[in-house]
């Protein structure tokens, strides 16, 4: 089966067309770079996407630490990941990049830190 | 009065950029001043990946991407940040006063770069008829809410203006639990990248109202909902086609205006329309020695460009002072 999709590797936003049969990605064409062909197999077999929120702080300079993912995880996991970091109070300082939670709800994936915060 | 080489009002992405390329281009003083208590300007409530791809080749989130520049204006000996630092008045002749917790200063540069930004458009500006209930917000400033201050600002929204902040705020607002209605954009294309309408709506099941407005918001108290309606190429309203939203929170993203009242002050000369400073070029302004860089220069779609533009604010400055690099 055809399809149309737009690739959200950048903001370029190139138009593909992605033949796939199910899951099974059999042809691709419409990418300028190789992040859309990438990105056409992996929506096509399973889509997926970098969480970014905010976490509680305690004692630390701003109230809310912004977090990422530190890769992309399963789209169908985004809520049940919100949930899990309304849970979170960070009490420690940090630098960008600082893992928050561990291999985050067992998706092989880390919770980071995306900035610096000292102690209020 | 001390004398300063540089003093760049706003350490966002483009007054650190612009700090940055002007040390490298041979300026040995440069002051920095930042009304918030922290570097990075708006790039700090911009929590959502997207930032880098073109000049760290690697997609960050916006306090990722401020922090790295953050990072290195800190490691700079030349150049003096002055934090919760507001500047209030500029002269003809680069004469800078800004107040900071316990005093009002007053410096002389040799040459100035304003980095202010921009503020967003409100409701007042589009202007949508109805009541005047709690629960309108400006899209920008409910994100800061939202990402910085850890408030909800509603249960049920509704998103006037498909602009890229819109957009952004649809997905923050769903992912946080609340149920996003609807986003109405009167255009008949979304102002947002096409990349966004994808991940932050299509992703999240959130209509999207092409050709159509919010003709009234009602409500006494607290907003009850919206009524849309489809318009046509005159942006006149098709009768017969209203219909109802109820919500209690509408959030509004129809564009933003550059900040230009410090150059205002110093004589500049502002283009009405856009409040842009009206000049031969990028990062110019009518006033000798006065530059103007970023979203206080020209409103840009991409942080990349305003760095790599602020970056040759910076060396035009570094010109102008006759520095060479070192």
């Amino acid at each position: 089966m055809k399809r149309l999709m737009t690739c959200i590797e950048c903001p370029q936003g190139c138009r593909l067309e992605v033949e796939a049969d199910g899951p099974r990605l059999i042809s691709v064409t419409g990418y300028k770079c190789k992040r859309g062909q990438a990105y056409a197999r992996q929506e096509t077999e399973a889509p997926s996407r970098t969480l970014t929120t905010s976490v509680l702080t305690r004692g630390l300079e701003l109230k809310m630490l912004p977090v990422r993912t530190s890769k992309p995880i399963p789209r169908e996991k985004l809520f049940t990941a919100m949930e899990a970091v309304k849970r979170i109070v960070v009490t420690s300082p940090v630098r960008a990049g600082s893992v928050i939670a561990p291999d985050f709800l067992g998706l092989g994936v880390d919770l980071v830190a995306c900035r610096r915060l000292e102690r209020a | 009065m001390k004398e300063r080489q540089l003093v760049i009002v706003g350490g966002g992405p483009a007054g650190m950029a612009a700090a940055l390329a002007a040390r490298a281009a041979g300026v040995s003083d440069v002051l920095l001043l930042e009304r918030d208590q922290h570097l990075g300007g708006i790039l700090n409530q911009c929590i959502h990946p997207g930032f880098g791809l073109h000049h760290f080749k690697e997609e960050l989130t916006g306090p990722e991407y401020a922090d790295r520049f953050a990072a290195r204006v800190r490691e700079d000996a030349g150049i003096e940040v002055s934090l919760r630092s507001f500047a209030v008045r500029l002269t003809p002749d680069r004469r800078v006063s800004f107040l900071r917790p316990g005093a009002l200063e007053e410096v002389k540069a040799g040459a100035v770069i304003l980095a202010t930004g921009c503020r967003e458009r409100t409701r007042e500006m589009i202007p949508i008829p109805g009541s005047r209930p709690a629960g309108v917000y400006p899209a920008g400033l409910a994100q800061k809410m939202v990402n910085m201050e850890g408030w909800i600002p509603g249960k049920e929204a509704v998103i006037v203006g498909s602009g890229d902040i819109g957009l952004i705020m649809a997905r923050r607002m769903a992912l946080e639990g609340v149920k996003v209605k609807a986003v109405i954009e009167i255009q008949k294309v979304s102002r947002g990248l096409v990349r966004n309408v994808v991940q932050c709506l299509e992703d999240f099941g959130i209509p999207l109202y092409l050709g159509h407005k919010v003709s009234r918001i009602t409500g006494r108290d607290r907003v009850e909902g919206v009524d849309v309606v489809k318009v046509d190429d005159s942006f006149a309203e098709v009768p017969g086609t209203a219909f109802s939203l109820p919500c209690d929170t509408v959030l509004v993203s129809v564009g933003l205006i550059p900040e230009n009242e410090l150059l205002e002050m110093a004589g500049g000369e502002i283009d009405r329309r856009t409040n842009a400073p009206v000049a031969p070029g990028v990062n110019l302004t009518s006033v000798p020695g006065v530059f103007a860089c970023g979203n206080a220069c020209k409103v840009y779609d991409l942080a990349d460009w305003v760095t790599r533009d602020s970056e040759l604010a910076g060396r035009m400055a570094a010109e102008y002072l006759g520095a060479s690099p070192a």
